[in-house]
C-alpha cells in the first residue's frame, strides 16, 4: 500500500502542491481520496527536494486541505490494452462507460508511448480510397498517414469525418482493420452522431471510443487523445490491424493545455498557449505512421475548429508544421451548398506523391492532379476579375477558366456525404472537366495521357 | 569526477546538488538510467541540467554524475550514411538494441567500433606535422575520401605510421610533440560540438553553389561558403525545397539535420537517397550524405543540440577540403527548443517568450559557415553552405526567429503560401527574395556559363518586376485597358513563371537543370518577347501572337533531356522567328 500524505498546502485551478512527499518520480499518476471516500487521479507535473506539485485530472472541487489524502502510485499514467476494446465505449481515463466489464488486459502500456526510431518508420505509401474525389484525386490520403480537418464553428466536419471513416479502404486488401474515436469537450449530439455513423454500417463492431464530452473535466482531456492513441498503437503494432484514429477536437485540448500552463505562471507562447505546444501536440500527432516489420498502421485524422476561421491562429498553425497535409473547409464554399465543403487550394497531401501513380491509382494521376489544381486557381482569379469589372473584361480563355471553376465546384467538390467514388470515376470526372479547356492550355500533362485521354 | 543528487525534476530540467566540482557544459549521466544531460547552469553547488531524454520516473535523491568533459562528437571513417540523433548516436545501432520505439538511457558509440578501415598513409615516419596536416586517407564510400587529419591543437613529428586496416580506436601513428612526449594518432578524434573547428583564414564567397534549381541558380544565387534561409508557412513547400538541395546541390559532402520536423520527412530521404543517383558522381546519393534526426516526437533539448552536431560533422570535412552542404530544417524548432528550456529556468524572457540571446545563437551559429583556408601546411581550401529553414507561425516573418535571421544570412528565399496554393513549385517569391552573392558572383557567370547571363537574369528580373505593376492595373480597369506592348510584357512574364520559373521536382528531368540549360531557356522566353515586340511594332495582331502554337514548345522544353536540348532548342528557335515573321507579312497582306 503506498504512502498516504494529508499535506496538501495549495489547490489553486487544476494545480496541487503537496508538501513532505518521499520517493515520488516526476510524471508518477496519483490519486486523491476525499473524505466521503471519492477518488480523484493526479499525475505529479514538478517535483522540487520534498515538495510536489501536482495535476488534478478532475475538478478540484470539495478538496479539503485538512482531511483529503493524496497517494502517489510510483508508475505513470498507464492503460489496460486488449482486443476485446473493439466495439466498447472509454470515457477520457480510460475507464468503462458502457456498462460492461472491465478490460482484462492484456498488458499495460505507458499512455505518454515512446517517439518512433525514425530508423524504423516505414514510409506510408499504399492508397487509401476515401471515395471522396476532393481527397483522393487532389489531396490523396494513405496508410499510416496525419492528415487534419481543419474546420470551424457550423461547419460540417463531422459528416466528412464519419464519411471516409465509412468509406475508406485500401484496394485489394482485406486485412484487419480498426476504428479509435477520440472525443474532447465536444458535445453529446456530435458524439451521438459518430456512434450512429458507426452503427449504421456495422463499423461499431470494429471501433474503440475513448469519449470526453463537453461537460466532463477539461483537464482529463489531456490524457484522452493519448489513451486514444496507446489503443490504437496496441491494436496496429500488437494486433497487426490496420487503425484509423479519429480525434476531436483538437482546439478543446489545446485549450485544456493552456489552461495547465496559465495555472503554472509559465511564460505564455502565442495568444495564451504554453510555448511547448509545438512539442506536445508532435508527440501525438508523431504516433501516427507505420513500423518496420510490423503489419498494422496507424492513420489519423485529428479535427480542429480554427477559431475566428483563422489558419494563422496558433492551433491550426502548429498542427500544420505537424501534420502530413491538412484538408480545410471554407465558410464560402458551404454558403454556396458545396458537401463537402472542402476548399481543394490550400489543402494538401504532403504524402500523395508516393501513393499515387501506376499500380496505385492511375498513370495519368499526378499530372490530372496538378493541372486541376492550376487550372482552378486560374479559374477563381477570373471569377474575383468578374466581380469586379464584369465579365465584358475576361479574356475568352478566362471565361472558359471561370466557367471550368464553377463546374469543377459542382461536380468534382460537391459530391454529398453519401456518394461514394471509386478513384477511376474521380480520375475520369477530372478529365471531363479538363475537356472544357483547349488542350494547348493543359501544359502540366504529358503529352502522352492528353492522347489518351483527352476529350475522351 | 563528481556525483551529485537530484533535487528537483521539471520537465527536461533537472537540477542536481552537491556539484561543485563539475564544469559548465559537462555532459552528466542522470538517475540510475543514465539518461545525458548537459550543465547548462551553476548556482553554488546546485547544477541546472538539460536532459537530452525523457524524465519520466526520475525523482529527487537519484545520483547525477559528471564524466568532465562537454558534448562532443566522433569525427572519422563511419560518418557518412549515418543517420544520427541529436547528440550523434546512430539511430540504426539503437533500433538493434532498442526495437521500433526508442527507449531511454541507451548508450551505443557514435562511430562503428568494430569496422576496419582501409588506412593509406601519405605522410613518412618523420614528416613534421601541425594540426590539421593529412596524414593519410580512407576510402569511406565510392566517392568519399577520408582524410585522416592531425587534431587540430597538435604539433610535432611523426614517429612512426602504419598502412593497413584499422578499427576507428586502434593507433595508426605516433607523433612526437614538441615537449617529447608522444601521443597515438587514430582514425578517430573528438570535438566538442559548441566550439567552431578553428581555420586559417575566411574567404569571402565568389562563386556559386549550383543548385540545378532554376529560380536559384538564376536569379537567387546561393554562393559557396554562403549562408541562405528558406522561410515560408506550412505547405509552401520547404522541404521540399531543403530536399532538392540536398538532393543536386554541388556539393562534396550533404549534412542534412531535420530539426523538430516529421518523422516521415527523414525516412523519406533514408530510403530515397540510397535510390538516387548523383549527376555528378554516378553513385547515389547516401554516398555523401549525413543525417541528423531529431523528429518532433524526439526530447526537445537534444533538438538544440541537434544544429551543432551538424555542423561540427560539416566542419570536419570543410576542414579536409571538400565544399559540404548543411541544411538544417528548421531552426524554427531549435529556437523553440531554446526557448523552452529558457522558460524552465525562469530566465527573463525576450519578444515572445524566445530568450533575449536568441539572436546572437543564431549568428554564432550562421557564422560557422564560410569558405576558409583549412588549418595544415598546404592552404587547402574549404567551404561550408548553410541553408537553414524557418517555419515562421502563421507565415508571417515579423516573429522573432525570422527577423533574427534575416539580419544574417545573405540569401532569402521567400516562400509564398498564394503561389503553394497555385501549385507553382518552388513557391519561392521572386519580388520578395534577394541574394546579396549577384553582384560578387557576376563574374564567374560571365566566364564559366554566358557572357550575357547577367543581362538576361535582369531582364527577366525586370519583366517579372513589370508584370506585378500592370497586375494592378488589370485588377482595377480589366486586361482590356492595356496596350499591345503592355499585354505582350504580362504574356512574356507569365511564360517566364510558367515555363522557366515553375520547376516539378517530382519529374525525373526537370528536377535538376544545369546551368546551360537554364540560359537557353532564358533565352527561349526572352527570344520570344523580342519577337514579339518588334512583329507587334510591324503591326503583327497581339492576339495571335498570345496564341502562337510554338509557345507550348516553348513551355515544354523543360522536360527536354539534356542529350537532346541542343537540337531541340536551335529548332524552337527557328520555328519561333519563323512563325513570328509570317504573322508580320501576313498582317501586311491583309492591310494590302
Amino acid at each position: 500500500m503506498p504512502k498516504e500524505y494529508r499535506t496538501i498546502e495549495e489547490v489553486a485551478g487544476p494545480l496541487m502542491l503537496v508538501k513532505n512527499v518521499e520517493n515520488v518520480n516526476y510524471n508518477d499518476l496519483g490519486e486523491v481520496e476525499l473524505a466521503d471516500g471519492e477518488v480523484r487521479r493526479c499525475k505529479v507535473l514538478e517535483i522540487n527536494g520534498t515538495d510536489a506539485l501536482v495535476q488534478l485530472f478532475d475538478s478540484s472541487a470539495g478538496i479539503n486541505l485538512s482531511n483529503s489524502k493524496v497517494r502517489f502510485l510510483g508508475r505513470s499514467m498507464e492503460l489496460g490494452v486488449s482486443v476485446d476494446m473493439l466495439s466498447r465505449v472509454f470515457d477520457g481515463m480510460g475507464r468503462p462507460i458502457d456498462g460492461g466489464p472491465e478490460i482484462l488486459p492484456d498488458k499495460r502500456m505507458d499512455i505518454n508511448g515512446l517517439p518512433m526510431n525514425p530508423a524504423a518508420r516505414n514510409y506510408p505509401q499504399e492508397f487509401i480510397q476515401t471515395g471522396v474525389s476532393a481527397i483522393d484525386g487532389l489531396n490523396t490520403l494513405v496508410r499510416g498517414q496525419k492528415l487534419p480537418i481543419f474546420s470551424a464553428s457550423g461547419l460540417p466536419h463531422a459528416n466528412l469525418a464519419a464519411q471516409i471513416a465509412r468509406q475508406a479502404k485500401v484496394r485489394g486488401t482485406t486485412e484487419p482493420f480498426a476504428v479509435v474515436f477520440a472525443a474532447m469537450g465536444i458535445t453529446f449530439e456530435e458524439s451521438n452522431f459518430f456512434i450512429e455513423s458507426f452503427k449504421e454500417t456495422g463499423a461499431i463492431d470494429r471501433t474503440v471510443m475513448f469519449v470526453n464530452l463537453a461537460n466532463d473535466p477539461a483537464i482529463e482531456r489531456i490524457s484522452t487523445p493519448r489513451m486514444a492513441l496507446t489503443a490504437a498503437e496496441y491494436l496496429a503494432f500488437d494486433a497487426g490491424m490496420h487503425v484509423l484514429v479519429i480525434m476531436t477536437d483538437i482546439t478543446n485540448y489545446a485549450d485544456a493545455l493552456r489552461e495547465v500552463s496559465a495555472a503554472r505562471k509559465e511564460v505564455p507562447g502565442r495568444r495564451g498557449y504554453p510555448g511547448y505546444m509545438y512539442t506536445d501536440l508532435a508527440t501525438l500527432y508523431e504516433r501516427a505512421g507505420r513500423q518496420k516489420g510490423k503489419n498494422g498502421s496507424i492513420t489519423l485524422i485529428p479535427i480542429l475548429t480554427m477559431p475566428e476561421d483563422d489558419k494563422t491562429h496558433p492551433i491550426p498553425d502548429l498542427t500544420g508544421y505537424i501534420t502530413e497535409g491538412q484538408i480545410i473547409l471554407s465558410r464560402d464554399l458551404y454558403r454556396k451548398n458545396i458537401a463537402p465543403p472542402i476548399d481543394v487550394l490550400p489543402s494538401l497531401s504532403r504524402l500523395k506523391d508516393k501513393g499515387i501513380g501506376k499500380g496505385k491509382t492511375r498513370e495519368d494521376h499526378s499530372n490530372t492532379m496538378n493541372q486541376l489544381f492550376a487550372a482552378y486557381a486560374r479559374g477563381k482569379d477570373a471569377k474575383e476579375l468578374m466581380v469586379i469589372l464584369g465579365e465584358a473584361a475576361l479574356t475568352d480563355i478566362d471565361k472558359l477558366y471561370a466557367k471550368f471553376a464553377d463546374e469543377f465546384e459542382k461536380q468534382y467538390v460537391s459530391q454529398g456525404y453519401n456518394t461514394n467514388r471509386s478513384i477511376e470515376e474521380t480520375l475520369d470526372l477530372g478529365w471531363k472537366l479538363l475537356s472544357i479547356l483547349p488542350r494547348s492550355e493543359l501544359k502540366r500533362i504529358d503529352d502522352k495521357y492528353l492522347d489518351m485521354y483527352y476529350g475522351k | 569526477m563528481s556525483i551529485g543528487t537530484i533535487k528537483k525534476v521539471a520537465g527536461p530540467l533537472v537540477i542536481a546538488e552537491g556539484m561543485r566540482d563539475a564544469n559548465m557544459f559537462d555532459v552528466v549521466r542522470v538517475s540510475k538510467h543514465r539518461l545525458i544531460g548537459e550543465i547548462i547552469e551553476m548556482h553554488g553547488d546546485k547544477a541546472s541540467i538539460q536532459v537530452y531524454e525523457e524524465t519520466s520516473g526520475l525523482g529527487p535523491g537519484e545520483p547525477v554524475e559528471s564524466t568532465g568533459a562537454p558534448l562532443s562528437v566522433e569525427l572519422g571513417p563511419g560518418l557518412i550514411r549515418s543517420i544520427y540523433d541529436g547528440i550523434q548516436r546512430p539511430l540504426d545501432d539503437i533500433m538493434k538494441l532498442s526495437g521500433n520505439n526508442l527507449q531511454r538511457g541507451v548508450e551505443v558509440p557514435s562511430l562503428k567500433r568494430d569496422i576496419k578501415w582501409k588506412f593509406t598513409p601519405c605522410v613518412k615516419s618523420g614528416t613534421k606535422v601541425t594540426g590539421g596536416d593529412v596524414i593519410g586517407t580512407v576510402q569511406e564510400t565510392d566517392i568519399v575520401l577520408h582524410k585522416i587529419m592531425v587534431p587540430c591543437k597538435l604539433k610535432g613529428t611523426i614517429k612512426s605510421i602504419k598502412e593497413g586496416e584499422f578499427t576507428v580506436t586502434e593507433a595508426i601513428a605516433v607523433l612526437e610533440k614538441e615537449d617529447g612526449t608522444t601521443q597515438d594518432l587514430t582514425l578517430m578524434q573528438k570535438w566538442p560540438v559548441r566550439v567552431g573547428r578553428p581555420y586559417k583564414k575566411k574567404l569571402s564567397p565568389d562563386m556559386p553553389l549550383i543548385t540545378g534549381q532554376r529560380v536559384i541558380d538564376t536569379l537567387f544565387p546561393i554562393a559557396k561558403g554562403g549562408v541562405a534561409a528558406v522561410p515560408g508557412p506550412f505547405g509552401s513547400g520547404k522541404t521540399v525545397v531543403q530536399h532538392q538541395l540536398a538532393k543536386w546541390a554541388e556539393a562534396d559532402i550533404v549534412v542534412y539535420i531535420g530539426c523538430g520536423e516529421r518523422g516521415n520527412e527523414m525516412t523519406d530521404v533514408l530510403n530515397e537517397f540510397p535510390e538516387l543517383i548523383d549527376p555528378k558522381t554516378g553513385k547515389t546519393l547516401m554516398e555523401r550524405t549525413v543525417l541528423i534526426a531529431n523528429t518532433s516526437d524526439m526530447p526537445v533539448a537534444a533538438r538544440e543540440a541537434s544544429i551543432y552536431t551538424g555542423i561540427t560533422i560539416a566542419e570536419y570535412f570543410r576542414d579536409m577540403g571538400y565544399s559540404v552542404a548543411l541544411m538544417g530544417d528548421s531552426t524554427s524548432r531549435w529556437a523553440e527548443a531554446l526557448r523552452e528550456m529558457s522558460g524552465r529556468l525562469e530566465e527573463m524572457p525576450g519578444e515572445e517568450g524566445y530568450p533575449a540571446y536568441l539572436g546572437s545563437r543564431l549568428a554564432q551559429f550562421y557564422e560557422r559557415a564560410g569558405r576558409v583556408i583549412t588549418l595544415g601546411s598546404d592552404d587547402t581550401e574549404g567551404a561550408l553552405s548553410v541553408i537553414g529553414a524557418v517555419s515562421p507561425p502563421g507565415g508571417d516573418i515579423s516573429e522573432p526567429v525570422s527577423q533574427a535571421t534575416l539580419r544574417i544570412v545573405k540569401v532569402f528565399w521567400g516562400l509564398d503560401a498564394s503561389l503553394a496554393y497555385k501549385r507553382h513549385f518552388p513557391a519561392v517569391n521572386w519580388l520578395t527574395s534577394y541574394s546579396l552573392y549577384v553582384d560578387t558572383m557576376a563574374n564567374w557567370y560571365k566566364e564559366n556559363v554566358a557572357s550575357d547571363w547577367m543581362d538576361c537574369r535582369g531582364r527577366i528580373m525586370h519583366l517579372l518586376q513589370e508584370e506585378a505593376e500592370l497586375e494592378e492595373i488589370v485588377k482595377l480597369v480589366g486586361m482590356d485597358a492595356l496596350s499591345a506592348p503592355d499585354r505582350l510584357k504580362l504574356e512574356a512574364a507569365r511564360s517566364i513563371r510558367e515555363d522557366f520559373l515553375h520547376q516539378n521536382a517530382f519529374h525525373e528531368t526537370d528536377t535538376y537543370t544545369s546551368l546551360d540549360k537554364q540560359y537557353k531557356m532564358m533565352h527561349l522566353v526572352l527570344a520570344y518577347f523580342d519577337l514579339s515586340t518588334m512583329a507587334l511594332k510591324n503591326g503583327a495582331d497581339i492576339e495571335k501572337l498570345v496564341s502562337l502554337p510554338e509557345r507550348e514548345r516553348v513551355g515544354r522544353f523543360k522536360y527536354v533531356q539534356n542529350e537532346n536540348a541542343e537540337k531541340e532548342y536551335e529548332d524552337i528557335m527557328l520555328n519561333l522567328e519563323k512563325s513570328i515573321n509570317n504573322l508580320t507579312t501576313k498582317g501586311d497582306n491583309e492591310d494590302a
